[in-house]
């Protein structure tokens, strides 16, 4: 099995999330279309890019990475004066792949109805910059990439990271691209992290963050349900301490239980009981019968959780969801948020969904909460939806009004002095 | 443009802080930006005016103004506006008690239900005014505390609320005169700027 030749990102299993019901049952090689998307609007063929990054990148534990490699993808022309590019940061089991189809590939990046000619993310007015983060699994450097020092996958030895690490690393891509300031940067779940943290660390190079369904630090709760997931990885007799790529080997069925666990969190059980109930996939409830019965939800389960461990790297997501327990945007400034986001320069819009319960509205007031009381131009929408967190992804009229709207006057204002009108 | 605004943006001064309670689409927030410089934000729920908001460059906060400012810290903001929306909310005199807590002056416009034409309406009809400014039944109406000018005074009196300026505004017989000796019977939309 070729992980990194896997072109599907796990979390795209989210926006088919309804055409897969149908699919169980058929090949799986079946195109996945989205109905609602005619190819017209979609951005097309694209191709993924790779950088090698010579420069040392100092890492926040203080392991120095001497070179690391980033795969990324690039949607729309960037303007002559460069300053229309926009940043997308994924969240954990996300990639670069985020829209358009690969040649011969019939299924869209993660983030397809929101990047693209004419969307909220409108690649005719931006250019829209999409990074596999290092520490991840589909060809920037992780995990599963040789360690100079040792010559051997670097497995569970692969250093801590934190979110700062990421944006570090998106920083040397970006001075690639020959880019000074982005338009904005956005991103949900831990790409809202990435974003807020982009607004501390370089206030220079970003005009606006779109933070959606995203937290300054995980709960308890949350931290929690990431720790299940990561037992569930270490248990399986083949992670081998973290060194199974040396034994030939993967805990696929841990990893597919983490991320079942996951994926039950990230919907709502309004959700999931619309879309399954009770429904039995196989056999019968009557009385005397003792045949095997199958609910519709444990095979829809089942089918994820195989999918993502076939797609995604076990190490890989030990370490992005400590990177996400370990987030905590303000710890540096005496744990007061007000006096962090006093170093931002930048414009927000911070986004949340009504159903969801990991990453909960109440998280993005507290944000909204802080960047007010620090003076900064904020605006906040709760979306009503029923589908948890997974919410961010799927298509939303409100959404993708609220999203379009804010970004169509960051396009309708490149250009125009710093600080007019606002 | 609402000629309540302009008593309201005579009373802000430049480059101060202004939260808006119910701030529509935007106007009163995108004018006070363009002509004071003042960082605003304004609260609104309706989605469309929301996505209004959003497009003319207004920082626009979704929350329900019935669910509590409890997020604002006292005094985090010079001055508090909310425009015609006091006659909607469940407890008037616990809003206007934190707007008087969250900033150091407040501004509120409201439809006084003791204007003339209010009480023609129900002295001939019998039922309740169905106005411009009112354009509800009163079963379907957001406006559930009707209350007059005189009993706006008799509020700020008993809840020992400053009136800094009032004004009054009528679109018939808006002659000052009549105004300044009967403004309960003359006020169409009442403007007051308050303080502790």
């Amino acid at each position: 099995m070729n992980r990194q030749s896997e072109k599907i990102p796990a979390s795209i299993c989210c926006v088919n999330f309804l055409p897969l019901l149908d699919l169980m049952h058929t090949s799986l090689s079946d195109p996945i279309m989205l109905p609602d998307h005619p190819s017209d609007t979609s951005i097309g063929i694209v191709t993924p890019q790779s950088l090698h990054i010579e420069q040392p990148l100092k890492l926040a534990c203080g392991v120095v990475l001497e070179t690391h490699d980033l795969v990324y993808e690039t949607y729309g022309e960037l303007n002559s004066a460069k300053s229309n590019g926009i940043l997308l940061c994924h969240a954990l089991s996300g990639d670069h792949h985020a829209a358009g189809f690969y040649q011969g590939d019939s299924r869209p990046g993660w983030w397809e109805h929101y990047v693209g000619p004419g969307k909220p993310i409108d690649t005719d007015k931006f250019f829209v910059v999409s990074v596999n983060n290092i520490g991840s699994c589909f060809g920037s450097t992780g995990p599963t990439s040789i360690n100079p020092d040792t010559g051997k996958p670097w497995g569970s030895d692969f250093p801590s990271l934190r979110a700062r690490d990421w944006v570090e690393s998106q920083k040397v891509l970006m001075e690639h691209l020959g880019i000074e300031c982005w338009a904005a940067v956005v991103g949900g779940s831990l790409g809202g992290m990435q974003a807020m943290r982009w607004s501390l660390e370089h206030p220079e190079k970003l005009l606006n963050a779109v933070v959606i369904a995203s937290s300054m630090k995980l709960t308890a709760q949350n931290i929690a349900f990431n720790e299940i997931a990561r037992r569930a990885i270490k248990s399986d007799p083949d992670f081998c301490d973290g060194r199974y790529l040396e034994h030939n080997k993967a805990p696929l069925k841990g990893l597919a239980l983490a991320r079942m666990i996951g994926h039950v969190t990230y919907l709502s059980d309004e959700l999931m009981g619309q879309k399954f109930g009770r429904q039995l996939r196989i056999g019968d409830l009557i009385d005397r019968n003792t045949d095997p019965i199958e609910f519709q939800v444990e095979s829809y389960l089942n089918y994820q959780g195989d999918k993502f461990s076939d797609s995604f790297d076990a190490n890989s997501y030990i370490l992005i969801t400590k990177m996400l327990d370990y987030f905590d945007l303000s710890r540096e400034y005496n744990s007061d948020p007000v006096a962090a986001f006093a170093h931002a320069k930048c414009n927000f819009l911070v986004l949340s969904f009504s159903s969801d319960w990991r990453f909960a509205p109440e998280r993005s007031r507290e944000i909204t909460d802080a960047l007010m009381s620090a003076g900064k131009s904020v605006s906040y929408v709760e979306i009503e939806s029923d589908k948890g967190h997974d919410a961010f992804l799927l298509p939303n009229e409100r959404y993708e009004k609220a999203l379009g709207g804010y970004l169509s006057r960051v396009a309708n204002r490149l250009g125009a002095p710093a600080g007019d009108g606002q | 443009m609402n000629q309540d605004f302009d008593f309201i943006r005579n009373w802000i001064a430049p480059n101060t802080r202004v939260l808006d309670l119910g701030c529509g689409d935007g106007t009163l927030l995108l004018s006070l930006q363009q002509q004071h410089n003042i960082l605003g934000y304004g609260l609104e729920v309706d989605p469309e005016a929301i996505s209004q908001c959003i497009a003319k460059g207004v920082n626009v906060i979704e929350q329900d103004l019935n669910q509590g400012l409890t997020n604002f810290a006292d005094g985090s903001f010079d001055t508090v506006v909310m425009t015609q929306a006091l006659q909607a909310m469940r407890f008037p005199h616990l809003v206007l008690d934190e707007m008087l807590r969250i900033g150091r002056e407040c501004i509120i416009t409201f439809p006084n239900f003791g204007y003339w034409r209010t009480r023609a309406y129900l002295n001939f009809y019998g039922r309740m005014p169905v106005t411009k400014q009112l354009a509800y039944q009163w079963y379907d109406t957001p406006n559930i505390h009707f209350f007059t000018y005189a009993d706006f005074e008799t509020l700020c009196v008993e809840r020992n609320i400053n009136i800094l300026h009032r004004q009054c505004i009528a679109e018939h017989f808006p002659s000052t005169k009549l105004k300044s000796l009967w403004p309960n019977l003359f006020t169409q939309t009442a403007v007051y700027h308050l303080s502790r």
